[in-house]
């Protein structure tokens, strides 16, 4: 645990190490500021029965660069390490395999939660300001949060995987980028296409993160998406785990 | 602390190591001596537990590198070819970040980065940031790197390449100090150094032993016995044969220097035809200029073991 813990800690101070996390935090944070602008003013136009909450999280501009930062932040996880030569340092080390993989993995996690966090404040905010309510249950804040947390963490494991495949930084981003919008827009094939067979309607819906927000955020927690995003995130990981003993075996 | 026994390492078309087998006892310091591509490197890596190795077993302090790794690990202070550290750390952060990851306490990792600070020589760049360091500073961290958890194994892969002399010397010292406790495995292809050093000498070669010996040994028992030097007025231009055909001559050069012709002969292990050739001077009536004798060297040692089938 302890080695985990020192292997947790290095990973996440790598992040604000670099510039890259502060432009993307800088970023990040202009387009979600700018996304519950226009969500509140969206709001503004007449009588609705949307929430603030609901509006934030189920715009174009939300998933935009939602879908964008994975491939920022996880592309050097691994490949990084390949570059520097210092894969053979970390692996020549007392430690195991799966305490690298998963302290890489958690990494980016907490950096994501970091991302994430100031947008809070966005509806502490508007209660304070308007006072009126941005939800109309509590449960809306859990749910869309929850499955921001979710979708994360699949495609966090997504970047981390295309991170260990290649040497290259740039791969690994296009790797991933290529992967997770192609996750996400299997989900939107309903809204695209024509689709009147049920079955095909069933499992996009099983599938689709648009899907699965518009009910999390109206604070319609349903357990199938969970279990979904958290067998592929272990899927993944255990990918993972497996490409990272082969590189390290054959190198 | 070091058995190796049989250790084979395939790559996909060739063979980077076929079946070695060594030992290394505690406290000694053996220099691993060959060529680029003998597979020197591919041998530490397989003791440190980066590869796999295809065939064989190895064991550090008795733990099977590939079957009780962890254990193996613990015991080895390892520093790979080209130190690869993180540029953007600082000296300190990266020591303790290290000290943490090989399991020292948490109390007494202050306490062995200091140690190892002083003893590597780095107390001046303690906060800096290892990417604004020299090549030679860098090293010296690598090799800190190394000593943090106090290993009784240290495996150091070629400390002085690409090091400027007084850098080389000062790693070199610092290897030195280091050793009177610790059985150390060194690899190296700068000659002097392993007869500096070392206490016994292993020289690979495509990827097999070829001798494992003290290097007082190895100049004595190997074949490259040292060569001679004559330069005389010879007269006639059968010198060269007539050198030749002394006994313990392998192979005779000569170049001409005005009006003298310089011979340099190569000869059999424990040869010494310097009455012979003597002799020869006097019955020909040469002018002799020089007649000296160079021991064979160490490098005459590994051109001889390395060179034959390459």
């Amino acid at each position: 645990m302890k080695t985990f813990l020192t292997l947790l800690e290095r990973e996440i101070k790598s992040f604000f190490y670099s510039p890259i996390a502060y432009v993307v935090l800088f970023y990040f944070l202009l387009l979600t500021g700018f996304n519950f602008y226009s969500g509140a003013s969206f709001l503004n136009r007449g009588p609705t029965e949307i929430t603030v909450v609901e509006a934030f999280f189920n715009t174009v501009i939300f998933w935009f660069p939602f879908v964008l930062i994975f491939p920022l932040i996880t592309m050097r996880t691994y490949s990084e390490e390949f570059r520097m030569g210092t894969f053979e340092t970390l692996t020549t080390a007392p430690v195991t395999d799966w305490q690298v993989v998963l302290s890489k993995f958690f990494g980016v996690l907490f950096f994501y939660i970091v991302l994430w966090a100031p947008s809070f404040s966005y509806f502490a905010i508007f209660q304070l300001i308007t006072k009126q309510q941005a939800a109309n249950a509590s449960g809306a804040y859990y749910g869309s949060y929850l499955l921001v947390l979710l979708i994360g963490m699949f495609y966090i494991s997504i970047g981390c995987l295309a991170s260990a495949l290649t040497k290259d930084q740039i791969n690994a981003a296009v790797i991933s980028f290529s992967a997770i919008t192609l996750c996400f827009f299997a989900g939107l094939l309903t809204f695209v296409m024509n689709i009147t067979d049920p079955t095909l309607k069933d499992i996009n819906t099983y599938i689709s993160a648009v899907e699965h927000m518009g009910d999390f955020s109206k604070g319609m927690l349903d357990t199938r998406p969970v279990v979904w995003y958290l067998s592929l995130t272990v899927l993944m990981l255990v990918l993972n785990f497996q490409v990272f003993q082969y590189r390290k075996w054959k190198s | 602390m070091i058995k190796v026994e049989n250790l084979t390492k395939k790559y996909s078309g060739f063979t980077a190591i076929k079946d070695i087998s060594f030992e290394v006892a505690k406290g000694e310091i053996v220099g691993f001596l060959g060529p680029n591509g003998a597979g020197k490197t591919t041998t530490m890596r397989i003791l440190s537990g980066y590869l796999p190795a295809t065939s064989g077993r190895a064991s550090i302090a008795g733990f099977d590198v590939f079957e009780q790794s962890l254990e193996a690990r613990k015991r080895i202070g390892y520093l790979p070819e080209n130190t690869p550290l993180y540029p953007e750390m600082r000296v300190n952060e990266y020591l303790s970040y290290r000290a943490n990851l090989k399991g020292v306490q948490g109390r007494k990792v202050k306490e062995r980065v200091g140690d190892v600070v002083e003893l590597c020589n780095l107390k001046e760049k303690e906060r800096a940031i290892i990417g604004t360091l020299s090549k030679g500073q860098r090293q010296r961290v690598g090799l800190a790197d190394a000593l943090v958890h106090d290993p009784d194994l240290l495996i150091l892969d070629e400390p002085t390449i690409g090091l400027d002399p007084n850098q080389i010397r000062q790693v070199r010292e610092l290897i030195k100090n280091l050793a009177n406790k610790r059985t150390v495995l060194i690899s190296t292809h700068i000659l002097p150094e392993v007869e500096i050093m070392c206490s016994r000498v292993i020289v690979i070669h495509q990827g097999q032993i070829r001798a494992s010996d003290t290097a007082e040994n190895l100049l004595k028992n190997h074949r490259a016995a040292g060569s001679m030097r004559i330069e005389a007025k010879t007269g006639g231009t059968d010198g060269r044969e007539a050198l030749l055909a002394l006994p313990g001559v392998k192979d005779v050069t000569e170049e001409q220097d005005g009006e003298f012709s310089v011979f340099n002969l190569r000869l059999e292990a424990n040869a010494d035809p310097a009455e012979a050739v003597m002799n020869l001077a006097m019955l020909r009536r040469w002018n002799v200029r020089e007649l000296a004798r160079r021991r064979a060297t160490l490098e005459d040692v590994f051109v001889e073991l390395t060179h034959s089938d390459s």
